[in-house]
């Protein structure tokens, strides 16, 4: 391991970093902007050109807002909370492949931080963990309706787990492998797992607005029964966090669905355009950032025109709903791939 | 040199964390260093080279098993200091059934014969397409067999759990 490998992976990291950041903070712009078309109105547009420097300036705002700790609150739970939920809403972008390979200089660089041969269980670990920052925040604050939204946020995300897992081991049925690199590659040109995976997407799709804790499933914090739910008691940046990882997770999400079901960074006839390789990898990544784009306008699309569930809807929703979907499209999968592709 | 580093560093926090889910008077911080304590046990495994252990290892318990239980911590409000208060006989009988199991640990670990293993398939067996094959070639029957095992367990759970409408 040579210090020019270290380098260029923690360059990756820190650009991977620091684009969350940032398309997290301009996520909440572009969802106020669409709120207000979706409501024939304006949306924000006195910061900055467009309301641009909005996001700057609520941030401002969250930084300087009070600190503010329940009395009877559990001091460094309270804190640990919103940080593990922005850790883990972090966590999941290392296995992601984010483009094809750059060659510079003779080496081929991958635009992938990990690629490691179990990048979907990875996933399946970091969704499976990000629970805790919730349920310990909840928890922490001392107050019932925070514990109510926590226990909520919990045993839906627990619930929709479970067919978004299947979901996903569908994919790895008919692909073979669990790096997220090589599922990708798979896909290449249009073979997009979604023209064979329609049913595993349609579940994977209503589960991340779940697990995102996302409009229709917003029950955690579902401002009419239990005033903030989870957040109830935080302010300033902890807040933030919590709000701001929210965001990252719709990216995130966004991500995921794009590389499993939309071809990642493939796109149409990427090698009849007669290009160069490394033009082709940069097409692929404005091509994968386009999608993801869109499965965020998606997640938003669907906020503002759905009503929120009621508590029992989602999870008979969950339960009784899409896990018989997903296990039937995991059996009916593993019948054709044995029929046709063996 | 990094990964003996390593090793030093998730022994000590697994140590640590393993002595504070006794010490810690609130069962909720319990429950929390317990779930570090596996998060180093899967640090340990992939040092050992066997990541799907590793992942499985975190999603079994610390994304299923320990959710479940802050769930339950959470739910009954075990937040009170100093609720469990158990008989000198509970403490008593508690002690010696803990140490009986030390014991037999150390028993075992006294016979184990320690040494490097140096064979390059035994390094690559915890890899997921290795643990495959040898799963479902060498050990398909009580795979299977578990796997009813864990069925039967979960319809158990659900037959448990279900309200008598009776």
């Amino acid at each position: 391991m040579d210090i020019h490998f270290i380098l260029y992976k923690l360059i990756l990291a820190a650009a991977i970093l620091l684009l969350s950041l940032v398309i997290a903070m301009y996520a909440t712009l572009f969802e106020r902007k669409i709120a207000g078309f979706f409501q024939d109105r304006l949306g924000p547009n006195r910061a900055g050109t467009f309301g641009l420097l909005q996001p700057v300036a609520d941030g401002v705002k969250l930084f300087f807002k009070e600190e503010f700790m329940p009395a009877n609150a559990d001091k460094v739970l309270y804190i640990l909370g919103p940080s593990l939920t922005m850790l883990v809403a972090l966590l999941a972008s290392a296995v992601i492949p984010w483009g094809g390979t750059l060659m510079i200089g003779g080496h081929e660089y991958a635009l992938q931080v990990a690629d490691v041969n179990i990048g979907v269980l990875y996933v399946f670990a970091v969704i499976s963990i990000g629970v805790y920052g919730v349920m310990i925040g909840g928890w922490a604050s001392n107050n019932k309706y925070a514990l109510m939204g926590a226990v909520r946020a919990a045993s839906q995300m627990i619930s929709y787990e479970l067919a978004m897992s299947m979901s996903i081991v569908t994919i790895v049925m008919t692909s073979g492998s669990l790096s997220l690199n090589d599922i990708v590659a798979q896909q290449h040109g249009m073979n997009w797992n979604v023209f064979t995976q329609p049913i595993g997407f349609v579940v994977f799709l209503i589960c991340a607005f779940a697990e995102t804790n996302r409009s229709p499933f917003d029950l955690p914090e579902c401002e009419t029964e239990l005033i903030g739910g989870y957040h109830t008691e935080y302010s300033s940046m902890k807040l933030g966090f919590y709000l701001f990882a929210e965001y990252i997770n719709i990216f995130i999400s966004s991500a995921m669905i794009s590389s499993l079901y939309f071809g990642g960074y493939n796109f149409p006839f990427m090698n009849d355009l007669g290009l160069s390789h490394n033009m082709v990898t940069i097409l692929g990544t404005v091509a994968l950032f386009a999608k993801i784009s869109f499965f965020g306008f998606v997640f938003m699309w669907v906020r503002w025109t759905l009503p929120r569930f009621r508590y029992d809807q989602l999870m008979r929703f969950g339960w009784k709903g899409l896990m018989p979907w997903a296990m039937a499209n995991m059996i009916l999968t593993g019948f054709f791939h044995l029929l046709f592709k063996k | 040199m990094l990964t003996q580093y390593l090793f030093f560093f998730l022994s000590a926090v697994a140590l640590i964390s393993a002595v504070m889910v006794l010490l810690s008077k609130k069962p909720i911080h319990s429950v929390l260093y317990l779930t570090l304590t596996f998060f180093t046990l899967a640090g340990h495994y992939i040092l050992l080279n066997a990541q799907f252990l590793a992942v499985v290892h975190i999603i079994v318990y610390a994304g299923a098993i320990m959710v479940l239980f802050l769930f339950t911590v959470m739910l009954l409000n075990l937040n009170i200091e100093g609720e469990f208060q158990k008989s000198t006989l509970m403490k008593f009988v508690a002690a010696l059934a803990g140490g009986m199991i030390f014991l037999v640990l150390i028993g075992t670990l006294k016979s184990f014969d320690v040494s490097i293993v140096s064979n390059p398939e035994m390094t690559q067996i915890g890899l997921v397409k290795n643990l495959g094959k040898t799963l479902y070639s060498e050990y398909l029957m009580p795979f299977e067999l578990s796997s009813i095992l864990f069925l039967s367990a979960m319809v158990g759970a659900v037959m448990l759990g279900k309200k008598d409408k009776n």
